[in-house]
């Protein structure tokens, strides 16, 4: 597989490419930790989700939570990856206070999950694929607070053994576009999944990414890593700033070190965290306390089985069944709930071969555009999916025009209602009583006389009586009855 | 009332049924006897009011016939194990005064079926040992002593302290644990019988590791008998340890008795090491002669790797240990030396808390594990545990019931004779018993003889896996033949 061309950078001697690599944790969607019955909950007081097995006692074992393997398997197969039925937990050994065992037991040699891929989604409804390297499972040790305390340092355990899926990319990345839209993909699909709630602001999901340079098709530049970024902009801007920073370094006649770095948003660069010199020996060897972890493929098969539609099978069901272009498509199953409330609308419609189509319009450009003017996400929407499909329904069967419907929106979005009752009683259905269209065209065309002469010579003039007649029916009259009586009474 | 501190485990169990004594008498005798041997050394925590609330416990439930196993028997434990709100150190100074809020499964399981806990006993450093001389308590002293001589010599270990006190009848049965020979090699060493059972059969769950993937718990008992009521309670399936295994656990004390006729009995060729005492070769044809005469068939096997076992052994072992010691740092339990920075107090409180031996290991083991040996040393040493494993499987497959090899390559030896300039002559006193470890086997340690100077000597049985049943029958043949063995009081 080839990775997909990315944007190339300018450099004083010519174009550089950019070559990434990313290791993303996710944190798994669990009741209890990796290895201990502890709770997961989010935002407990410090040190109330902690197990003897989690703070390392003497003497404690750790027992693997099967709802973790499972649902790593579900995001391995989320990624269409292999997944293995037989792998090995390891322990990587280093020492840090908020790491109790005195090591992180996780998965080296033998992942889970090995080789898969994902495709994303770029600007344009262009599509890149990046290959998975694997996935595998390991624990997230505790959280350190230095601001307790002018002289000591304080250690909250309550995520100390929290499962955590590692998901490894191949280096297949060519710009941050491409970086940003993968974590954005891998997050739709655990969303989708349930596997992993993507919540970047609680750490959820971290990043970190590797990058080098190199002159577009020659041999790979040394690359850096940039550890633990915690939003998807920041992914972008690092990426930026680390390769500018590296072809800035080659062009003054320099070597790229290889090293971790770390990005510093408020300054919007990278800086270094320690060197390959300076990195841990962490020992790893196959954790003697857990037996490898077997499953069977009939155990696959099962999860794979019950797993939801994805994204990907989402949007080729949008666009064969309802005729949605790939970009519409990829905008309403890019979040699940997005997709959840397209699909809400889809239900509550009488027609959804006329009406899918609109539905999909309205949906991204009236709803989103209105939710991000606002701030507000999906789910806070004064909208429901069953109004929106009134109100396109309306429209599709031409109870009331496009212009009116926006209207419609405008008030059911901030008083509420059953849109079809509001049209009813506020009087906004569109005219499509001949006569009564007929009775404006006359009144208008008899009280400009000059107007239908300059209209008879330069018919496209019309216009201006079109917007006459819609505007005195307050924009109920059908433009087509409209549009065909002027022709006609103008001669033109 | 000595007379109470006499007694097999199953006659003081025989005696507390028909009431001939209460478990207080028989607990309180034994807690008269740890005061009298403090000079062994071989308790560092004695818990007199907890061991006679248990004894009253048990009077009133064997009063209403509602006793269970191992009703009102005094037990001693290794420190090894943690037990509730009673101290467990793994005789180390970086546990410091270190008090567990849980009870080990192994030791649950002994109260459960009605024990009484005498205190906690003494062992080497976090196991690591032949002689239990790394205890941070000090040495502890054998009951046995070369005749006409005064000089103190070692239980072995790491179990000593266990060894100790149920050799010097200080206790009925104690617990051990056994990752190289630590059961076996002490049990040998003090005329007791010692089992470390098959890998998995005990959960290890709240004993302190030494080398996970070989540690394992099992008695030392003044019988074969005792050893199998024991094992009993001890055994069983624990959800909390992974690599515990789910069979039943039989009832071991009905093999005991039972007829060896007819079993095929493994002499494994490469343990006739060179040099080795000729008493010692005396005693491991003397037990052959009588599981021969018992009606067993006697059979030359080989296991060709067996040279290779102890220096494998002391790759991984050290390698599991040195992760497994990695959590004593000072940050959330025990000795804790404060530095200007964490590294500092991680430096500081593992130089003080750790003792020379637990520092050596740790050593050998972050450096057979490090980037560039790792392949050399610890995949290449797993190689040979598989190789080991393969020898004994070839030699059961050719329908051997148990192999019978001397439990060690010398009598007991005085504090202080061995190691101190070389470890290596210290780690060669596991050359028969660590095999088994590697290979997960199970293996039992009987008394079967003294050597010239008057100290016991000891035969290891060494069974198929989850065969402990066959190890009992045979290890009582040797018992009826050799007799009882016991120390002359000196302390």
């Amino acid at each position: 597989m080839t990775a997909t061309s990315g944007k190339l950078m300018k450099g004083a001697t010519g174009d550089w490419e950019v070559v990434i690599g990313m290791e993303i944790h996710a944190q798994v969607t669990s009741k209890s930790k990796l290895f201990s019955g502890a709770s997961t909950a989010f935002g407990g007081d410090p040190n109330t989700h902690v197990s003897l097995v989690d703070v390392a006692m003497p003497g404690m074992l750790p027992v693997i939570n099967e709802e973790c393997v499972r649902q790593a398997v579900r995001t391995g197969l989320g990624l269409n990856a292999k997944i293995n039925l037989r792998s090995v937990f390891d322990r990587k050994n280093y020492f840090y206070p908020d790491l109790p065992q005195g090591y992180q037991i996780s998965q080296y040699k033998d992942p889970i999950v090995g080789e898969g891929e994902v495709t994303v989604e770029l600007d344009g409804g262009k599509t890149a694929t990046v290959g998975i390297e694997r996935l595998h499972i390991e624990q997230d040790p505790g959280k350190m607070l230095h601001d307790q305390s002018p002289s000591l340092s304080y250690i909250d355990y309550n995520r100390c053994g929290v499962a955590l899926m590692e998901i490894v990319s191949k280096p297949d990345i060519r710009d941050a576009e491409q970086a940003k839209a993968y974590v954005t993909k891998l997050r739709s699909i655990m969303r989708y999944l349930g596997t992993c709630d993507g919540d970047m602001e609680k750490g959820s999901l971290r990043a970190d990414v590797n990058v080098s340079v190199r002159k577009p098709g020659g041999p790979l530049g040394t690359r850096c890593e940039i550890k633990n970024i915690n939003s998807i902009s920041f992914i972008g801007q690092a990426v930026e700033a680390e390769a500018r920073r590296q072809i800035e370094i080659i062009e003054d006649g320099g070597v790229i070190e290889q090293e971790t770095r770390r990005f510093d948003p408020d300054k919007g660069e990278t800086r270094s965290m320690r060197s390959k010199e300076e990195a841990h020996d962490y020992r790893y060897f196959p954790d003697p306390d857990l037996l490898p972890l077997e499953f069977s493929q009939a155990f696959v098969d099962e999860l794979k089985a019950a797993l939801p539609e994805l994204p990907d099978q989402k949007k080729a069901r949008f666009i064969a069944d309802l005729g949605l272009s790939p970009y519409d498509a990829s905008v309403l199953v890019a979040e699940r709930e997005s997709a959840a409330f397209y699909e809400g609308v889809l239900e509550a419609l009488a027609d959804r071969a006329r009406d899918g189509k609109l539905a999909a319009n309205w949906v991204i450009n009236e709803l989103f555009g209105r939710l991000n003017k606002e701030g507000r996400d999906i789910s806070s929407s004064p909208v429901s999916a069953s109004q929106l499909a009134s109100i396109v329904a309306l429209i599709g069967e031409g109870t009331i025009s496009g212009k009116i419907a926006k209207d419609l929106f405008e008030i059911v979005w901030s008083e509420g209602g059953d849109p079809r009752e509001l049209v009813e009683s506020r009087g906004m259905k569109q005219v499509t009583d001949l006569g009564a269209i007929e009775k404006v065209v006359d009144e208008i065309i008899a009280a400009n006389p000059d107007k239908v002469a300059q209209a008879k010579a330069k018919p496209q003039l019309a216009g201006w009586f079109v917007g006459q007649v819609m505007k005195s029916s307050g924009g109920k009259a059908n433009p087509q009855a409209v549009n065909d009586l002027l022709k006609s009474k103008l001669g033109i | 009332m000595t007379d109470l501190t006499s007694m097999t485990l199953a006659e003081a169990r025989k005696g507390l049924a028909d009431k001939t004594f209460t478990s207080l008498e028989l607990t309180d005798a034994h807690l008269k006897a740890m005061e009298e041997a403090r000079a062994l050394n071989a308790f560092v925590m004695e818990t007199p009011d907890q061991a006679r609330a248990m004894a009253r416990e048990a009077d009133a439930k064997i009063g209403k016939g509602e006793g269970g196993p191992l009703a009102g028997i005094p037990l001693g434990i290794k420190d090894l194990f943690a037990t509730k709100d009673v101290r467990t150190t793994a005789c180390s100074k970086i546990l410091g005064n270190f008090v567990p809020t849980y009870e080990s499964t192994v030791t649950s399981q002994l109260w459960r079926d009605g024990a009484v806990m005498l205190g906690k006993l003494n062992n080497d450093e976090f196991a690591m040992g032949s002689s239990n001389e790394t205890s941070c308590f000090g040495p502890v002293g054998n009951p046995w002593r070369r005749e006409g001589s005064n000089t103190t010599l070692v239980p072995g270990g790491s179990s000593g302290g266990s060894a100790s006190a149920v050799a010097a009848l200080l206790c009925m049965g104690a617990t051990a644990t056994d990752t190289g020979g630590s059961i076996r090699q002490p049990a040998a060493f003090t005329a007791t019988v010692g089992i470390k059972p098959t890998y998995g059969r005990c959960s290890r769950w709240g004993i302190v590791a030494f080398a996970s993937s070989l540690d394992q718990a099992g008695p030392i008992a003044r019988s074969t008998r005792d050893a199998a009521i024991l094992l009993r309670s001890m055994a069983g399936h624990d959800p909390k340890d992974t690599t515990s295994v789910d069979i039943p656990v039989p009832d071991y004390e009905a093999a005991i008795g039972k007829s060896v006729k007819g079993m095929k009995i493994g002499i494994p060729k490469e343990y006739r090491l060179d040099g080795m005492p000729a008493e010692i070769e005396k005693l491991w044809g003397q037990g052959a002669e009588w599981l021969k005469a018992a009606g067993a068939e006697l059979v030359e096997v080989s296991l060709p790797h067996t040279k290779y076992a102890l220096p494998a052994y002391y790759i991984v072992a050290p390698a599991e240990a040195s992760s497994n010691l990695a959590r004593y740092d000072g940050v959330r339990y025990g000795l804790r030396v404060p530095g200007k920075s964490i590294g500092e107090l991680y430096e500081n409180t593992r130089a003080e808390g750790f003792g020379a031996e637990v520092r050596r290991r740790v050593m050998i083991g972050t450096y057979v594990l490090s980037a560039g040996y790792y392949d050399a040393y610890y995949i290449r040493a797993q190689k040979v545990r598989t190789l080991i494993k393969k020898d004994f499987e070839d030699c059961f497959a050719q329908g051997v019931n148990a192999i019978l090899t001397p439990a060690t390559p010398s009598a007991a030896f005085g504090i202080g004779e061995k190691g101190g300039a070389d470890p290596v002559e210290m780690y060669l006193n596991d050359i028969f018993t660590v095999t088994v470890n590697m290979a997960g086997l199970p293996g039992i340690a009987v008394p079967a003889g003294k050597d010239a100077q008057g100290l016991p000597l000891g035969l290891q049985l060494i069974g198929r896996p989850f065969d402990e049943e066959t190890l009992f029958s045979l290890g009582e043949v040797i018992e009826q033949a050799a007799g009882r063995f016991t120390p002359v009081r000196w302390w």
